[in-house]
Formats: structure tokens, sequence, C-alpha cells
């Protein structure tokens, strides 16, 4: 112990330099890797536009401000299913929870509370959202029951879960599509008025940016006192700039997209009036989701016991670990997040329809295994997830832009799955 | 040589279990008393493993009573046995091999700051603490335990056992996969342990460490017990004939 007591990292110099940076900064690869894989897809759209298209636009604000929209409702099913296959387990159904919740949700607001408590009152948005996620934790509770306390695989029960919920989607409203809703709720599907405006930006930047900084210090903090090896100063200082550098990027960049000419004349502004979109308030919950279960994970217990219980399930339960109720909370945490992201769906498209989260479960299972969860258990981040959820919705919006028919999409979504896995296969035996 | 008189630490009474019509132990009874380090002895397959899980919460028996300090206890988990103050090193080690060896050191017991939240710092300041007095060269504090030897693997799990203050301490073949050096270290831990007033139940399958580090000796075969003997006076070709043969020398009981 006293041996690596005064040493800081990264300093041994056998390494070259790149080996040294990365360990001294302690960057994770990995992530380094699936960034640089995301920019890859994001230069690669622009490109082909601008050479075959004639003018390239994905790298605009526009389209990447509707990307990160249109990711928020995968990305948030995607933190859960991170803990669904580190414990072994696989979920199926989350589509179809999200459909079935997404049209309760919908009937509750447009055809069952109205009558109650008129048009508009905000007890009808704040209660279909508790309505949506309660819901989705009562199913996903009840199929973590049957895979825990009854031993039926969690194929089957969520194979099955997934005929059934749609199933019930359809049935609760006759296979109407229900619409419109409220217009509180709306706003949580984003649009130029869910989002957050210049302003509430600056402010949700800037607090990450203290948030980043605190958690850099208190983290040196916590070595020092323990006599841990330090990272250099200089490590940290372009950790802090790297972070907050991407921070306040991200934030000129939704900053950088005005709302369109209809949504001005709607507000009597002027038409040459430069009115910021901001953030949408999809994302800001995606991005609210993954922070808490990140904490969730690598900060609580209950975290910890999803790992040791996906790293090797009869060691979690010979230290006392209630591996079954474990099982059955994980199934319910999955189905309340499938609820939210019915809420955001439902409201983003102003309508609950029979296809609401139709082939979610593939997506959202594609976002966390290339974000490099393991489907043999024990292995997996919640960033990475959010960052799958990222490409999966990139390779999406990238080949409708440059008009890729949906049969080729299907096929070169299928082609990047599989070859994400073997590339994190050969990546995993390298690094071991 | 041992006359005890008082309350033994553990009493197993007539312990049954089977597993699909193979009575794997068959109304066993083993007693063990504070500072006393009893042998379980036996072939591959006699039940030994089986018969102590019983007793660690692992297993649930069919038949039989528990008596812990004369008082008898009923042991459905191996978190009742955790509240009895038994600890036990598994043959199988029962590592999460994806977690670190402090994560996995206070698996179900972590150290948790005010907030509520995993102490990492201080598991990890505790488990160099521990480590450093069960086998100084370990290093490797910051890797998956999938990553380190079996015997570093090894003391992880004894190092689990020792930290938690525990009465009772049951090791299964504790030194199997161990080089010389760290299983002298074992058996002057065992030494240690010992004079605190630890009761300790060692399944071991060398019959030279059962010689030096046993007050006792209990032989089972197929699931059945043969007998019980004082170390100190049988030889062990005595205690050999009782594991292969089952031959009771007149000393036992
Ligand atoms: N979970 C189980 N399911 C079925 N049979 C089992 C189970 N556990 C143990 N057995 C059986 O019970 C018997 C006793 O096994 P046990 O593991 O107790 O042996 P042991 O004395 O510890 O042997 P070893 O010296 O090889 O460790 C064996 O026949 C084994 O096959
Ligand atoms: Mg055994």
């Amino acid at each position: 112990m006293t041996e690596t007591t005064k040493t800081t990292i990264g300093t041994d110099s056998s390494a070259g330099p790149i080996t040294r940076f990365l360990r001294a900064t302690e960057i994770d690869t990995r992530l380094l890797g699936m960034f640089g894989a995301l920019l890859l897809i994001w230069v690669g759209f622009h490109v082909y536009g601008e050479v075959f298209k004639g003018g390239g636009s994905f790298l605009t604000p526009r389209n990447l401000w509707n990307l990160s929209v249109q990711t928020a409702s995968i990305g948030i099913m995607a933190t859960g299913m991170v803990l669904v296959i580190i414990t072994r387990n696989i979920d199926l159904s989350v589509g179809a929870i999200l459909g079935v919740t997404g049209m309760i949700m919908g009937l509750f607001q447009v055809e069952w509370m109205p009558q109650y408590v008129g048009l508009g009152s905000p007890l009808i948005w704040i209660f279909a959202v508790l309505l949506g996620i309660t819901m989705g934790a009562l199913i996903g509770a009840f199929h973590g029951w049957l895979i825990a306390y009854r031993g039926i695989p969690s194929f089957i029960v969520t194979l099955g879960g997934l005929l059934i919920w749609r199933g019930a989607a359809f049935l609760s409203a006759n296979g109407r599509t229900i619409s419109p809703v409220d217009a509180t709720f709306q706003l949580l599907g984003g649009g130029p008025y869910g989002s957050v405006g210049a302003v509430g930006s600056w402010i949700v930047g800037i607090l990450a940016c203290v948030a980043i900084l605190f958690m850099l210090w208190s983290g040196r903090q916590s070595r020092k006192r323990h006599d841990f090896p330090l990272r250099p100063m200089w490590a940290e200082i372009f950790m802090a700039a790297l972070a907050c550098g991407l921070v306040i990027g991200s934030v000129l960049l939704v900053n950088a997209y005005p709302w369109p000419k209809g949504i001005l004349k709607q507000q009597n502004l002027p038409e040459d009036a430069f009115v910021s979109h901001g953030f949408a308030i999809p994302v800001l919950i995606m991005l609210a989701v993954a922070i808490l279960m990140t904490i969730l994970m690598t900060k609580t217990r209950f975290g910890r016991y999803v790992f040791a219980i996906g790293g090797n399930p009869e060691a979690a339960a010979l230290a006392g670990i209630n591996v079954k109720w474990m099982t059955l909370k994980i199934f319910s945490l999955m189905g309340a997040l499938a609820g939210l992201s019915a809420v955001v769906a439902s409201a983003r498209l102003n309508s609950a329809t029979n296809a609401l989260g139709l082939l979610d479960e593939l997506y959202v299972i594609a976002a966390a295994v290339i974000g490099g969860t393991s489907l043999a258990g024990g292995v997996g981040t919640i960033y990475g997830a959010i960052l799958g959820a990222f490409v999966m919705q990139s390779l999406q919006t990238g080949m409708v832009l440059i008009g890729f028919d949906s049969a080729l999409q299907q096929i070169v979504v299928g082609t990047v799955l599989v070859l994400a896995v073997y590339l994190d296969n050969i990546y995993r035996a390298k690094t071991k | 040589m041992h006359k005890h008189t008082g309350t033994p630490l553990v009493e197993l009474r007539d312990i049954s279990i089977s597993f699909g019509g193979i009575k794997a132990v068959d109304h066993v009874s083993v007693d063990l008393y504070p500072g006393e380090v009893v042998g379980l002895l036996g072939h591959n397959g006699a039940g030994k493993s089986t018969l102590i899980k019983c007793l660690s919460g692992a297993y649930q028996k069919d038949a039989g009573e528990i008596m812990i300090n004369g008082q008898k206890v009923e042991i459905t988990n191996p978190r009742d046995a955790r509240h009895h103050n038994i600890e036990t090193i598994y043959q199988t080690l029962a590592l999460a091999d994806n977690l670190n060896a402090a994560s996995n050191l206070f698996l179900g017991r972590e150290l948790v700051t005010a907030g509520g939240f995993v102490d990492e710092a201080r598991m990890e300041a505790e488990t160099r603490k521990i480590m450093g007095r069960l086998n100084p060269n370990f290093r490797k504090f910051n890797v998956p335990v999938s990553a380190l030897s079996g015997g570093q693997r090894q003391s992880v799990a004894i190092a689990r056992a020792v930290y938690f203050n525990a009465k009772i301490l049951i090791m299964d073949e504790p030194t199997a996969a161990l080089g010389p050096h760290e299983t002298q270290m074992v058996a002057e831990l065992i030494g240690e342990l010992k004079k605190q007033g630890l009761g300790i139940f060692l399944i071991e399958h060398d019959i030279h460490a059962v010689m030096d580090l046993c007050d006792r000796a209990v032989v089972m075969k197929n699931g059945q017990r043969v007998g019980c003997v004082n170390v100190g006076d049988v030889t062990d070709d005595d205690i050999l004939g009782m594991i292969i043969m089952g031959k009771k020398p007149p000393q036992a009981y």
C-alpha cells in the first residue's frame, strides 16, 4: 500500500504518450470509441448529403435538435434495459408496455378526466403522467414476479407480455387513435413550446458545469483523504474543460435552432425575430433519467447488487442479497421507464395510436447492447446505452435524410447491430 | 483431551438433506465449542459441503435442529446465518467475478456515507488494511476479481469471512488454491482466531494440516457420520482408516 501512496496516476514513463494520456485522465477508451463512432456516422451522413444530394443536412442545429428529441423515448427505456440485461434477463415487452400505457393515458386525458375536472385542468396532465408510470411499474412488477417467484424465463414472460399488452392497447380503445392530448401534457414531447428556450438552456448548462466541477473536486478530495493515487493536475483540468466544453457546445447548438415562422406568427412576433428552441423537455427528461440511473447504478447498494447478480447470481444470494426481490424490482423499474417513455412518445405525436412503441423493444435492446451491455451479464453502463440510443437514432434519421427506403434501413440497422457487438468483443478481448 | 463442559457454540443435531432421492447428508450430528477447530473430513461427495451449507443458510435442511449457544435457531437464508455471526468461506469462493476485491468483501454489507451512498473509498481503504494483514503481496485492488489468480481470489474470500468479526467461521477447503507461504499464513490466522475464541469448522483433505490445525475431527462417508476423534489421541493412519474404510478406532465416539 505504501508503495502507491505518493505516486500520481500515469507517470510511468515506459508507456507511449497516448497511453500515458489515457491513463492519466482515466478516460474510458470504450466511451471514446463510441463517441468516435457516433461522430463518424454524423459526418458520414453529412458528407454523403454534400456529395450526392447537393447539400448536407445532417450537421445542422435543426437536424441535431430533432435527433435528440427522437432519441429520448428509446434512450429512457434503454437505461432500464441495461439493468435487465446485466442481470442476465431480457425484456421484450417494453414496446407493448409503452403502447398500452400510452393508450390508457390518452383515454384518461381525452375521454375520462375532462368531464370531471374540465378540459385543460392541470390535474389532467399530472395524473396522466402518474398513471402511466404507475401502470408501467405494476405491469413490470407482475412480469418480474412471474420470472423471479414462478421461475418462468424472462424471454417467455416478456414475449407473452409483448403480445398481451399490444392486444390490450388495441382493445382498450377498440383500435381508435386518441387525439389530441392535453395541451400541457403535449409540452413533455418537445416542439417549440415544449423547449426551455435560450435562457433556460444556459441555466441548465451552467448548472451542469458546476456539477461537473464539484464532482471532479470531491473525487479528488476523497482520493486525498484515503491516500489513493491522484490524477495529475493537468489531467483534472483537461477533464473539466472537456466535459464543460461538451455541455456548453450543446447549449450553443440547441440555441442555434430558431422557432419557425409559423410559430413566430402565432406568438405575434416579427417575422425576422430569432427565438431559440433551447433544450427540448423530453431531452431534459432523458438526461435526468440518465443521471439518476447512473447514480443508482454506481453509488447505491441497489446498483451494486444488480452487478453482483449479473456477475454471479449464486454468490449474490450467498452474500445475503434477495435475488428474487431484486429481479422483481428491476422489471418494475423497467416498466415504469416504459411508462415514462409513453408519456414522451405520445406527447410528441400529440396522440395515442396503436403503433405507439411498435418494435421499440428491438431498438431499446440494440441501444443497450451497442452501448456495451453484455448479454452474458454483469457488464453495462447507462451512458453507453444513451450513446447507443443516439447511434441507433442517428442511423435512422440519417438514412431518411439521404433517402434510403425502409427496407434498406432495416438491412443497415441489422448489420450495424451485429458489427457493433463483434467489434466490442474484439475490444474486450484486447483490453483483458 | 478436550473435556468440554459448557454449552457448545454450535450444535448440529441429526441433520438430513437429500437431493432428488439421494441422501447427501443422513442424520449427522456435530458440535463446536468456542476456541475450537473441528475438522470435517471425508471422501469427495461425502456430504461435507452440504452439511455446512445448512448452517450457512445456503441450503435448507430437511430434518434436524441447529442450536447456537444452546438456543434452537432457524436459519433459512444466508442473512440469518450472518445475523448469528456465522461467516463462511465457500469451496467455490462465491465471488462476483465482475466486481473488484473491495466490492466483493463488502457485498451485501456495503459501507455507506451519511447520504446513503456506497462509500467506495472507505471500502477500498478497509480492504487494503485487511489484505495487508492476510496477503501483503496483494496489489490488485482496482480490477475485477476475474483478473486475479486462484490464490488471490481465495484470499479475498478469506478476508471477507474474517473482516466482519465472526464468532463461528466455516472454512470449506480454504487453502486449496494457495501456495505454501500463503497456506502457512492461513494456518497462523486460524491459530490467532482460535485464541480470540472463535469456533471454526474446517473442511480439509490434507491430513497433515488436519493434524496440525484441528482439535477434533469428524469423518463423514456417503452422507453419514463415521465418528469423531480428538486429534491428539489418534495417528493420521487412524483418521485415514476412518475416511477410506469407514473403520472406527476405539478412541472414536
Ligand atoms: N445442489 C445439489 N443438487 C444435487 N445434488 C447435490 C447438490 N449439492 C450436493 N449434491 C450431492 O450431494 C453429495 C454431497 O456433496 P458435497 O458437495 O457435500 O460433497 P463434499 O463432501 O463437499 O465433497 P468434496 O470433497 O468433493 O467437496 C454429492 O453426491 C453431490 O452430488
Ligand atoms: Mg465440498
